[in-house]
């Protein structure tokens, strides 16, 4: 057993953890965020440049080869500096799914450019019916002689708005929320047909809504066998809970030690509020969720290799600590703070927007309970697993 | 980053579940799955078992007949016992007053007192917590005057666990009560029970059991050779020893047990002709504490690679305290809640050893709701949670 990070992910750590500390600062965040597209360019070309965008992939296509912890080490920095950019969409979802789905020359031609920070995916998968069923799909792909007419809506999609290239989940065959029958077509952003209505979303990120209506893309543009996705959307929204577990923690830390600061600087009744044992123990809440969070993190990272069946049990239960511990920090933290974190100029209050908003992507806590249960024999871990 | 265990550990972990296949007798195992009461004899022969083995001493170094198993190990022994259903090892000789013995007793207190814990000679319990003296452990009034080679001790211990069972008791006394700080004049004294002016006193619980008891000491004897270190010094080697009362806090082992046997009387029961464990609302309450554990153990084992590299457990054994004893109440709870309308009846003689007798509804249900009030203690014991959350307030957010 050894919670220590390698040589490489030491690395890695300092090249984000200084990133972060010294050029991404709130005003910085706020001001991509404010932006039309939601995030900066420049700081994306900075990821790029600093090997951040070549984290998780094989080093066959000029990936670092990381693993679940090297993903996890990002995304925690991305997590304290609230980082808008497309990382969740392009790199960890977007390139899960074309490293688990897609040909050699596909993994070439789009995760090359991913690495070179050249082009921008998004993964166009929710439908308004779908809530957080990863097996729903409801648009349809139909066959053509040259290839295939997609058609339907896709909802929430994160960073929908400003991807070069869309991964459209597409049903060939099945029921509507069967696994079986899924595909997935790499559907550029100026396709006849499609619509991509942008808007903000209220964590200071960016989401579109989007209508296929009779898409038509070539015989090329499919991701892996048309009608066998599923396994590949499993992995890569593993992989996303991973990432987005890491985050958390990166914010909570934020957060908690923000609340810490302000208790004992913050006078009431002629004393700091921290001598209040009611306050001292909301905090301790507060840091003991956290160390929960962060164990389920790891615990997740260390799990994304595992087989399909260990693999999804750790991530629905990572999601669900990741969920809790996340909403109660949030909202003691404004507790805790009072009304000065009402504010939009009060940083921790975009944290913790940020944080509850993290339960409502790749599936909440409830959607994740159940999914856990399902997962689960009947029969608790034997002594020596987990 | 691997959190495998490594392939030392896991032939470790087989060692260990040989060794409890081989010498854990079967009648005590079942007494414990089956949630019944453990005799005095049922406690012996399961330690002598590992006396036997060497494996009594489990938090001890080798030098005193200790395992020296590093913190890794020590969390993989409790895990197969607690799976194995072993009995808990009694804390208060090999886990408490012992390491407050190898780090500040002399040597000839080292070399008396530690063989004859190890060879189950002597039986400890505990004297801190007096009727005015809980979670305020130092307002403690037990006076221990000096008068020439022995002191005399005059007051009242209580929630003496076991103490029954027990021919020696270590106690904080009170040597100086004129001290300007309660923690300052505080001694650490060991005492005979036999010794004249001792009185035990059963007090039974809520549960109708006899686990603790009151001590009375009136015009007690001791010789001033069975005080630990110095006088006055006591509440630093009472400090000690709470560091040392939170191994295995955690109790993650016992927890993992606890959900086994909740499941399978969930699986059990019914509820509208189908099993309970496949009610939505009850399943997905065990799920919540289920998932709840997994991030313990995690933490638990974060904390232990901690300490193995060398670091000191600090305030993160009040979070393994905390968490530990809400989620094992939690699964007490829920084992309640599971067994319906049968967990009113109190069947107090279903939980002897050896009982043969009809039992109320299943022959599971005796001893659960009984448990399930029993284990109320925890989150009161060794520090109640809300000094816990002191504890990691002070020491570590530095509130």
């Amino acid at each position: 057993m050894d919670f220590a990070l390698s040589e490489e992910q030491r690395l890695l750590k300092e090249t984000v953890d200084r990133l972060v500390r010294d050029r991404y600062g709130f005003e910085v965040r706020q001001a991509a965020a404010d932006s039309d597209i939601g995030f900066s360019r420049a700081m994306w070309a900075t990821f790029a440049e600093l090997g951040l965008l070549a984290v998780p992939f094989p080093e066959a296509v000029g990936g670092l080869g990381g693993g679940g912890i090297d993903l996890m080490v990002v995304a925690e920095a991305f997590g304290r500096a609230l980082a808008v950019e497309p990382y969740l969409a392009t790199v960890v979802l977007g390139g899960a799914l074309v490293e688990h789905a897609g040909s050699d020359a596909q993994k070439d031609d789009i995760l090359g450019k991913v690495v070179a920070g050249e082009t921008l995916l998004a993964f166009a998968h929710g439908e308004p019916d779908g809530r957080y069923d990863l097996a729903h799909v409801a648009t349809t792909a139909v066959k053509t002689p040259t290839g295939w007419t997609l058609a339907g809506r896709k909802s929430v999609v994160i960073n929908g708005d400003t991807a070069d290239t869309l991964i459209v989940s597409a049903r060939v065959s099945g029921a509507i929320d069967a696994p079986d029958g899924i595909g997935l077509f790499l559907v550029p952003s100026d396709a006849k047909g499609l619509t991509v209505r942008g808007n903000p979303t209220i964590d200071g990120g960016r989401s579109a809504e989007i209508v296929l209506d009779g898409v038509t893309i070539g015989e090329d543009a499919t991701l892996g066998e048309p009608d066998a996705a599923y396994p590949a959307i499993e992995a890569a929204v593993a992989r996303g809970i991973v990432a987005l577990s890491a985050e958390a923690v990166g914010a909570m830390e934020v957060v908690c030690d923000a609340t810490l600061d302000y208790l004992k600087t913050r006078k009431q009744f002629g004393r700091t509020i921290g001598s209040f044992q009611a306050l001292q123990h909301r905090m301790v809440d507060m840091r003991t969720a956290l160390e929960q969070a962060r164990s389920m993190a790891i615990l997740a990272a260390a799990k994304l290799g595992a087989d399909r069946v260990e693999r999804e049990r750790t991530m629905s239960a990572a999601k669900v600590t990741i969920g809790q511990s996340a909403r109660l920090i949030a909202e003691e933290a404004i507790q805790l703070h009072g009304g000065i974190a009402m504010t939009w100029e009060f940083a921790p209050a975009h944290y913790a927007k940020r944080l509850v908003m993290i339960d409502h992507l790749l599936g909440d806590t409830d959607h994740h309970t159940d999914r856990f249960i399902a997962l689960t024999d009947g029969q608790a871990a034997p002594a020596g697993t987990f | 980053m691997d959190l495998n265990y490594t392939p030392e550990e896991q032939a470790f972990r087989e060692e260990v579940r040989q060794f409890l296949k081989d010498e854990l007798p079967s009648d005590i195992s079942a007494k414990v799955k089956g949630g019944q009461r453990l005799t005095r004899d049922d406690h012996i022969r399961w330690q002598s078992a590992l006396t036997k083995r060497g494996w009594l001493g489990v938090n001890w170094p080798t030098e005193h007949g200790g395992t020296g198993w590093a913190p890794v190990q020590r969390h993989i022994f409790e895990e197969e016992c607690a799976a194995a259903g072993a009995p808990r090892i009694v804390a208060f000789g090999v886990n408490m007053v012992a390491p407050v013995i190898m780090k500040f007793g002399s040597p000839e207190q080292k070399a008396h007192y530690l063989p004859r814990i190890l060879d189950l000679t002597d039986w400890w319990c505990q004297g801190y917590s007096e009727p005015g003296a809980g979670s305020d452990l130092a307002s403690l009034k037990t006076r221990a005057t000096r008068d020439g080679d022995h002191y005399v001790v005059n007051g009242q211990k209580t929630w003496t666990t076991l103490g029954q069972h027990a021919n020696w008791i270590f106690c904080l006394v009170r040597t100086d009560p004129k001290a300007a700080k309660p923690q300052e004049g505080i001694s650490f004294l060991l005492i005979d029970m036999p010794t004249p002016g001792i009185t035990v006193r059963p007090i039974i619980l809520l549960d109708g059991e006899h686990e603790v008891n009151e001590v009375f000491f009136d015009d007690v004897r001791v010789p001033v050779g069975n005080r630990i270190g110095e006088e006055n010094l006591g509440w630093t080697y009472a400090k000690y020893l709470l560091t040392h009362e939170r191994t295995n806090i955690a109790g993650v082992g016992l927890s993992k047990e606890a959900l086994r046997h909740l499941k399978s009387i969930a699986r059990d029961q019914r509820k509208g002709g189908r099993p309970l464990i496949e009610d939505p609302i009850f399943r997905s309450r065990i799920a919540q504490v289920e998932i709840d554990l997994m991030a313990l153990e995690m933490t638990n084992l974060r904390v232990l690679a901690d300490v193995q590299a060398g670091g000191a457990p600090g305030a993160e054994s009040s979070i393994l305290k905390i968490k530990g004893t809400e989620i094992r109440q939690a699964i007490t709870a829920l084992t309640r809640k599971a067994l319906g309308p049968y967990a009113l009846p109190f069947q107090s003689e279903a939980l002897d050893g050896g009982f043969n007798g009809e039992p109320i509804g299943p022959d599971y249900a005796a001893p659960v709701t009984a448990q399930y009030f029993n284990m109320r203690k925890l989150s009161i014991f060794g520090g109640s949670n809300e000094i816990q959350k002191n504890i990691i307030a002070k020491a570590s957010l530095g509130l």
